[in-house]
């Protein structure tokens, strides 16, 4: 079997399917993160033809969103600790084109370097004017905009002196079943990269780079909050709007 | 063509509750909706160990076979409350449920697809996400047909694919690895 992602349905309906991007991503059996050993699938994985089930996804409005879930800062009585910090960027897909009107979630720790999780319990403060949880839609161009606190990093078992780097959680959908997507954010030049197995766990380095947001003087706001920003891009069809649909078909060879 | 390469993907994480779980996200379709059906299961690790700090997510289409989404030419038909995606983070016994309509027949390669379900499974552990398929056991006819089961060449595979009846509705379990391992799909 070919490949190709698309599939022709019965009735000649041709379904362009999406690129398979495996070079980008970690594998799921990755020994120096040591609870993948008993949760990644020992048989190869079976390829599935892109039909329409995963060329669709749902379609979700701002039916989803509070008032306040693009604002971490205000989502109590009180102002959390911290740096504020502006994390905005754009989401594509990878032929160029905006991923407009999707959902993006994102969770974090707080400015020590904890979660309001029952199973965070290092001795670090939790910060009763923070939950650490964010939606928002991208706009028409594809764009999102969060305003929260810089997390702090934070311990884990791994390893001896295991320290996760700083990171928002990232949650995307896409327009498309194949395109979801489930990531995290880092910041430039963070010191601990080198002894986390998750940054290290994709394999290609420019892959990594593009996990990490940069700073952005020119989004800061004056006397309020610095700015990152975070370009996201998710899978596309890997052809122009342009190609006729035999073109398509003869891409599959 | 300009190509921008991917964005890589990261665990979940042991957190994922705080930021991933909705209120509503179990019910795909709204309880109380006449025909619904409570899919069930428990995913395991390889160790037969019950995973309490998965997420599952499901996506399929309506009775009719139809998505009401735009890649759809045929148009959506209206199914009130029907969201077609759920999503449920496992319990404290690895344990989660989604309550749907059942699909229709959906068009595919070579003829229609036998009712089916796409599902995700992210965790704690998991650097990506897995993904696989429910089938109904009442479909053996439509099954024995469907071109994406029949690809999976070996039969007690191609068993772990589809859910066995119950009282509610259907049970689907998910193995990621071992005895009776999920078969999973390369998307
Ligand atoms: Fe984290």
């Amino acid at each position: 079997m070919s490949t190709a992602p698309g599939a022709r349905t019965g009735s000649g309906l041709y379904v362009p399917g999406y690129v398979r991007d495996h070079d980008t991503h970690p594998p799921l059996d990755y020994s120096d993160y040591n609870s993948t050993a008993l949760r990644h699938p020992k048989r190869p994985l079976t390829l599935l033809p892109h039909t329409l089930t995963e060329v669709t996804s749902p379609v979700l409005g701002h039916e989803r969103l509070g008032e306040l879930d693009h604002d971490l800062t205000r989502q109590h009585e009180g102002e959390p600790q911290g740096q504020r910090i502006i994390v905005h960027g754009r989401v594509r897909d990878s032929d160029g084109a905006p991923v407009p009107h999707t959902l993006v979630e994102v969770w974090q720790a707080n400015a020590a370097g904890r979660y309001r999780h029952t199973g965070d319990n290092w001795p670090a403060p939790l910060d009763p004017y923070f939950t650490g949880v964010g939606r928002t839609m991208t706009d028409g161009e594809g764009r999102y905009r969060f305003l929260t606190v810089r997390p702090g990093a934070y311990p884990w078992k791994n390893h001896r002196n295991a320290w996760r780097p700083a990171h928002i959680h990232f949650s995307l959908f896409g327009q498309a079943f194949t395109q979801r997507l489930v990531t995290q954010m880092y910041f430039p030049d963070d010191p601990l990269f080198f002894q986390d197995p998750m940054w290290n766990s994709v394999p290609d380095e420019e892959a990594r780079e593009r996990m990490v947001a940069r700073f952005d003087y020119g989004s800061t706001e004056a006397e309020w909050a610095l700015a990152y920003r975070w370009d996201i891009v998710l899978r596309g069809r890997g052809q122009t709007p342009f190609e006729s649909e035999e073109e398509i078909v003869e891409d599959e060879e | 063509m300009s190509t921008y390469p991917t964005t890589p993907s990261q665990t979940v994480g042991p957190y994922l509750h705080i930021g991933l779980p909705w209120p509503d996200g179990p019910f795909a379709v709204a309880e109380g909706t006449p025909g619904a059906v409570w899919i069930r299961g428990t995913v395991r690790d390889g160790a037969g160990e019950p995973v309490t700090d998965a997420l599952v997510e499901t996506w399929q289409a309506d009775p009719d076979g139809r998505f009401d989404h735009p890649a759809d030419p045929r148009g959506a038909r209206a199914y009130p409350g029907l969201r077609a995606f759920g999503r449920c983070p496992t319990d404290g016994e690895g344990s989660y449920g989604i309550l749907t309509l059942k699909p229709g027949t959906v068009p595919g390669p070579g003829g229609g697809q036998a009712p089916h379900i796409d599902v995700s499974v992210f965790a704690r552990g998991m650097l990506n996400r897995v993904v696989t398929r429910l089938y109904f056991p009442e479909e053996e006819t439509a099954n024995a047909a469907d071109p994406v089961l029949r690809a999976v060449g070996d039969r007690a595979a191609r068993a772990t694919l589809v859910a066995a009846a119950a009282p509610d509705g259907y049970r689907f379990d998910i193995r990621l690895q071992g005895e009776g391992e999920t078969v999973f799909f390369d998307i």
